[in-house]
């Protein structure tokens, strides 16, 4: 916990917050629309005894009470997947259509992966790139579970990333869900901050920055770029839009949060940010009663 | 040639095969529709790729660069064999369509199919693979492949997806 007490200047109700990073996280499920409907699973669920609670911003979110989310049947129809309900956030920003060709950078294991196929209703096509061969292993695993059908899985250095599978042709809308410091998964994961230290965030952010421009390069003008993390640094947040707006062609644009959440912060430790940070959202464990996360819209393009 | 690394598009028929033993598109939808009544213009948005022997893979994007690529869309059916069998994935993803060689288990019966018993089962039906399914929320839901011979139903679930509920 030591590691969050840099983060007393930028937050609200310090304490509160400390206190909220302490307590366990919810357990949610993400119904996969791709094989079923909210209401299937919810029937399926209470007919086997659960007592799943609807999140208020998103209806295929689910609270559920259960020890092993995955020892049920709607679990084994491939109709749930266990994912903590902030994360399902950038996804539902990105907001991508039926038929879009859409890029998601770092794939694995893929519970952002099958909420965007489920969101293109598996139509149009999905590409979902991981630098680590074994973590696409499970997400080939979870996507094939979920009876994902319009996936193309690629194993490439996101900074670098080739023409791609699509012979060059830009996406429509890409998501930069990056490898990050993991700060925010302290509830689900206590031991989240044992490997904190201040050059590991900064070789993290040389890796983002790296990422997202390669994203935005590879969308088309028009398109949607989401970036996220889910940690509390702003080096590897505000500083990595900070760094691409300056060299890419891109604005950061405003979005609704659909869950109580702060505006990015412009200054940090004595540097100012392009202003326009402040339209990214920081979810705090204390407002918003989820894991940390950040996210942010930008538009490609003019 | 079948490079077993590659993913090649299937041909839509045999006249338009380059590789003698290469499924085709015609085939693959002919299995299904004669063996499950799954009607072809189930899959008209999804092509049909080999990678591997016999590893028939089904994808609703639009036709990558194969070199590229470690998988595409879900793994289908296993072809070049006697009997063509569907994955697990692909009995739940299509096999609600299905109209025969379905074969629906009580609750008990289903839950030892998913633990990847073998059990015995009076079906007067074709041997060989069916789909196995079950009731739930309204409808009959499909778990997977059953192999049945001599009034056995030997479960066909990967260990992978194996459960104890």
């Amino acid at each position: 916990m030591e590691a969050l007490e840099r983060y007393r200047p930028i937050v609200d109700d310090f304490e509160a917050f400390r206190a909220a990073c302490e307590r366990p996280l919810p357990r949610v499920v993400r119904v996969n629309t791709v094989k079923t409907t909210v209401d299937r699973a919810l029937e399926a669920l209470e007919a086997e005894g659960y007592a799943p609670e609807p999140v208020d911003w998103n209806r295929t979110l689910l609270g559920l009470d259960a020890d092993d989310p995955g020892a049920n049947w709607p679990y084994v129809h491939g109709w749930l997947y266990g994912q903590e309900e902030v994360s399902a956030l950038p996804a539902v920003v990105l907001d991508p259509d039926p038929g879009e060709r859409v890029f998601d950078a770092c794939a694995a294991p893929g519970s952002k992966t099958t909420q965007l196929a489920a969101l293109m209703a598996d139509r149009g096509t999905l590409v979902a790139n991981d630098s680590s061969l074994g973590r696409l292993t499970a997400l080939r695993s979870n996507a094939e579970r979920c009876g994902v059908t319009n996936l193309v899985v690629t194993n490439s250095d996101a900074r670098n990333y080739p023409l791609g599978p699509l012979g060059g042709e830009p996406f429509d809308r890409a998501l930069v869900d990056a490898p990050c410091s993991c700060e925010g998964t302290v509830r689900k994961n206590p031991d989240a901050l044992a490997e904190w230290s201040r050059e590991r965030v900064d070789s993290l952010a040389g890796l983002q920055k790296g990422i997202l421009r390669r994203a935005v390069q590879a969308t088309r003008a028009g398109g949607t770029v989401v970036y996220s993390t889910c940690t509390f640094a702003p080096e590897e947040n505000e500083a990595v839009l900070d760094h691409v707006l300056a060299r890419e062609d891109c604005r950061l644009a405003a979005f609704d949060a659909p869950l109580p959440a702060e505006p990015g912060v412009t200054e940090w430790e004595g540097e100012t940010f392009d202003p326009t940070v402040a339209r990214a959202r920081r979810v705090y464990p204390h407002l918003s009663d989820t894991g940390g996360f950040f996210c942010a819209k930008l538009e490609v393009g003019g | 040639m079948n490079d077993g690394q590659r993913f090649d598009r299937l041909p839509a028929t045999a006249a338009d095969r380059t590789d003698e033993g290469r499924p085709t598109r015609e085939a693959v939808l002919g299995f299904w529709a004669e063996r499950f009544g799954v009607p072809p213009a189930t899959f008209d948005g999804h092509s049909f790729w080999e990678k591997g022997s016999g590893k028939v893979w089904a994808f609703a994007g639009e036709a990558p660069d194969p070199a590229t690529v470690e998988a595409l869309g879900m793994v289908f059916l296993r072809a070049r064999q006697e009997h063509p069998k569907p994955t697990t994935e692909a009995a739940q993803r299509f096999g609600r369509e299905a109209t025969r060689n379905v074969v629906e288990l009580d609750r008990e019966a289903a839950a030892r199919f998913l633990a990847g018993e073998d059990q015995e089962l009076a079906w007067d039906g074709d041997w060989g693979y069916l789909i196995v399914a079950h009731e739930l929320a309204g409808g009959v839901e499909p778990i997977g492949v059953g192999l049945y011979l001599h009034g056995e139903l030997r479960s066909q679930i990967p260990k992978g997806r194996r459960r104890q509920l």
